[in-house]
């Protein structure tokens, strides 16, 4: 090919007009995102940037919440713990109370992606880009999670598992973005565990994501359990039924068994490269099991 | 719609540092075509490769996945900060003794990489590097000499 034939390299897509603005306010947020046409919210951009790059969104805005203190902190809340929107994953590792509290959400976060990455993804990214397989977003589930969001009529607390309502799609209304997270007071001798299954040892995309939070009463009985399964559904969810079989056991080899069935039962998932049908919905049921003896290891100890 | 550009005053390797930038423009971009710090390489411009690894107040990110407006404010280093003038730091030192790269693409990024682990533990198992530099792809080495390079590296700074 002749040097002039040579393809330029490639011009972003966009850029005809896109603007930036970084509010310091929850309110400036809101404001800023209720007068704008389409508008995305800039957290860590590890998937943003991505997008933006592709083409495949074109908005009219970027709102950066980092600037927004109530997005960016970790405190402590009516004996749990309240976590940004905007807080890296790094950062959340480095948290020794959270990560002591609530191990299987910050090990689910800390799977996201190499160093670099996690020096910038944040929880509320990984929960509203809204992907099927989004490692944070089961361990979140389990964990009874709730979104604060901010928006025009104010703020309100949802599940986190209401937030997405399918691949890319969130319930989240124009104007509304994820503020924060509440982590609940945790019970005596409760755990929470997040295990994916992929095909490398690292940097990849889930197969299958499960996590367990439960809580054991005195006589070491399950009194509460929840488990969450990714990447076999349309989006992240509860499987009710699975940690039902679960509460008034002690977790024998035959009630781990009824709760690895009602997993693998709920599984509604894709054929692609990563896995068929058939090979996610054994190992949804085979990855929760061991994601029970984790998370049942670690309430004992607690 | 404006199309003014966006003003950012910033932090590169110690020096104050202004520029104007679109806002879509990545850090990245900046770098190397505003600022001619073309030392942070584009690989996959997706926060795949690290080729283009730097630190934001410390923390290692990809270029590539911050707008250079984010940067306002903040503090960066790049590859261009690691050599002190001539006197190159231990672990570009030590890469070049164990032929710890051959195309040379990736080796910015890498030793950015290794340098930010070092900095927060002097004393890494080799796992740990190997994990750490996961972020890091190297289409020539098969990565054994990097590895060896950055732990010599460490033994080295911690015995001076």
């Amino acid at each position: 090919m002749a040097v002039d034939e040579i393809p330029k390299s490639v011009e972003y897509p966009l850029g005809t007009g896109m603007r930036y603005e970084s509010p310091e306010s929850i309110e400036g947020a809101v404001a800023l995102l209720a007068n704008s046409g389409a508008a995305r919210i800039l957290a860590g951009g590890t998937d943003l940037l991505v997008q933006l790059r592709a083409g495949m969104i074109e908005p009219e805005l970027l709102v950066d919440i980092k600037s927004i203190q109530e997005a960016r902190q970790i405190t402590s809340e009516n004996g749990g713990y309240r976590v940004g929107a905007a807080v890296s994953g790094a950062e959340l590792g480095e948290h020794a109370a959270l990560k002591q509290t609530w191990p299987g959400v910050v090990e689910a976060v800390e799977l996201i992606g190499s160093t670099q990455i996690q020096g910038r993804a944040s929880l509320g990214g990984n929960l509203c880009n809204a992907s099927p397989a989004a490692d944070g977003v089961p361990a979140l589930i389990a964990a009874a999670a709730l979104c604060t969001i901010a928006g025009p009529e104010g703020q309100r607390e949802v599940a986190v598992e209401e937030i997405c309502t399918g691949p890319g799609q969130t319930s989240l209304g124009k104007g509304e973005f994820v503020v924060s997270f509440f982590f609940h007071e945790r019970a005596p001798r409760s755990g929470d565990a997040y295990l994916r299954f992929i095909p490398r040892t690292e940097m990849d995309i889930a197969v299958v994501g499960a996590g367990v939070n439960l809580s054991l009463d005195e006589s070491g009985v399950c009194s509460a359990a929840r488990v969450a399964l990714g990447a076999v559904a349309p989006k992240a969810m509860l499987v009710p039924e699975a940690g039902a079989a679960l509460v008034g056991t002690r977790l024998d080899d035959a009630d781990l068994q009824a709760m690895a069935a009602a997993a693998s039962a709920a599984c509604e998932p894709i054929d692609d490269k990563r896995g068929t049908v058939e090979y996610r919905v054994k190992v949804a049921g085979v990855l929760a099991r061991r994601a029970c003896a984790i998370a049942f290891g670690r309430a004992r100890n607690n | 719609m404006s199309k003014s550009k966006l003003h950012v005053a910033t932090t590169i390797n110690g020096d104050s540092v202004e520029f104007l930038c679109e806002p879509q423009q990545t850090l990245l971009d900046v770098l190397r075509d505003e600022l001619h710090l073309t030392g942070s390489k584009e690989g996959c411009a997706s926060g795949d490769c690290g080729a283009c690894s730097v630190t934001f107040d410390g923390r290692l990110v990809c270029a590539c996945l911050v707008l250079a407006v984010e940067s306002n404010g903040h503090k960066v280093e790049t590859i261009e900060g690691m050599a002190d003038g001539e006197n190159l730091h231990p672990l570009q030192e030590k890469f070049l003794e164990h032929s710890a790269l051959q195309c040379g693409i990736c080796t910015p990024g890498i030793l950015v990489a290794a340098k930010a682990l070092l900095d927060i533990d002097p004393d890494p198992t080799e796992t740990r590097v190997r994990y750490w530099l996961a972020g890091n792809l190297c289409r020539c080495t098969g990565y054994d000499k990097i590895v060896r390079a950055v732990l010599d590296a460490a033994a080295e700074m911690r015995a001076n």
